[in-house]
């Protein structure tokens, strides 16, 4: 056997250090990929305001300002509050359904309506409107566990793709709008 | 059964191994295809907030991202805030109107991804804002990053 492969010649290209190229290229290939997802808070914001579309009347009790002012400091419809008070105040406020007749109607009408100063720090703009969206968390969860015995997140995740309407967003859907910047507060 | 073993302890133990290269070239066109190797380079320091609350944003390509912070000028030292889209600083926010526009004609479901310095005001967020409103690109989103 061995005999007989020695006296045919036989060309062959070394191939054994391929797999050694193949992984050098794929260790650089490993340590420059980076498989990072954007995450953050999504908004949408109102087209801008023009002379014959006015924005809509909203009633007095469905809107919920929540202003940040230079210092940082937090507004609940003019009146002073902690950071930590935000999420509760919000729940109360959208999941009022008409029992208190200072908040909001229903969940569907409800507006919550974010005002920063030019001086606002951004981080606490942000931590705030973590807040909001915590207060939503909450709510959603609430209804998707009793329809559904999911948390929303889930149910979100079953619905993609399905075609299928999101109840849950229905009942409670996030109307958070941002305020129109104050005219002449300086460029 | 004394035959089996007999046999069975002559033949060499080997993993067969001339799959591997093409397992392993497998996982490599995977990362070939996966990776972006051009990043902008940032001339605004952008050191994100954290958040809880937040959202994964699944398709990259929608989104058009937008830095916000102070000028960097080398050796620690940073100057005002600014704007930079791409690779450019921004010195008239008002290009940001034209700049969004021309994107959101390409790709009509661009999402703009606001990556703002932790330490800046909202007056300029604001104002880019107002930019991005005009240029009729309403869908947004303040990059955060996960609380620990």
């Amino acid at each position: 056997m061995l005999r007989k492969k020695k006296g045919r010649v036989e060309p062959e290209i070394p191939s054994s250090s391929l797999a050694d190229i193949a992984f050098l290229l794929l260790v650089f290939f490993l340590v420059v990929t980076t498989i990072d997802t954007d995450t953050g808070i999504g908004l949408v914001l109102p087209p801008p305001p023009t002379e014959d579309n006015p924005p809509p009347p909203i009633r007095e009790r469905n809107l919920l300002k929540i202003l940040v002012n230079a210092q940082g400091m937090i507004l609940i419809n003019e009146r002073p509050a902690a950071l930590a008070d935000v999420k509760q105040r919000v729940m109360d406020f959208v999941d009022n359904n008409d029992r208190d007749p200072n908040l909001s109607i229903n969940p569907k009408a409800a507006i919550v309506s974010i005002k920063t100063d030019r001086q606002t720090p951004y981080e606490i703009y942000i931590d705030m409107m973590d807040e909001v969206r915590g207060a939503y968390k909450v709510l959603r969860d609430g209804v998707s566990m009793a329809q559904f015995g999911i948390p929303y997140d889930l149910y979100k995740t079953r619905l993609a793709g399905t075609g299928r309407e999101d109840v849950v967003k229905d009942i409670y859907p996030m109307n958070v709008s941002i305020a129109e910047p104050d005219k002449g507060a300086g460029r | 059964m004394p035959n089996f073993k007999k046999k069975s302890a002559k033949t060499k133990q080997e993993i067969p191994t001339t799959a591997m290269p093409d397992i392993v070239f497998m996982l490599l066109i995977f990362f070939m295809v996966t990776t972006v190797l051009r990043e902008v380079t940032l001339q605004v320091r952008v050191d994100l907030t954290r958040a809880v609350n937040i959202e994964k944003i699944e398709q990259k390509r929608l989104i058009s991202y937008l830095y916000i912070g102070p000028q960097s000028l080398g050796s620690n030292t940073y100057g005002d805030t600014k704007v930079q889209i791409d690779d450019a600083l921004i010195d008239n926010l008002t290009f940001i109107r034209r700049i969004m526009y021309d994107k959101l004609v390409e790709q009509p479901k661009l999402i703009v991804s606001l990556r703002v310095d932790r330490e800046s005001e909202m007056g300029m967020v604001t104002d880019v804002q107002q930019e991005l409103r005009q240029a009729g690109t309403f869908q947004i989103n303040y990059s955060t990053r996960r609380q620990l």
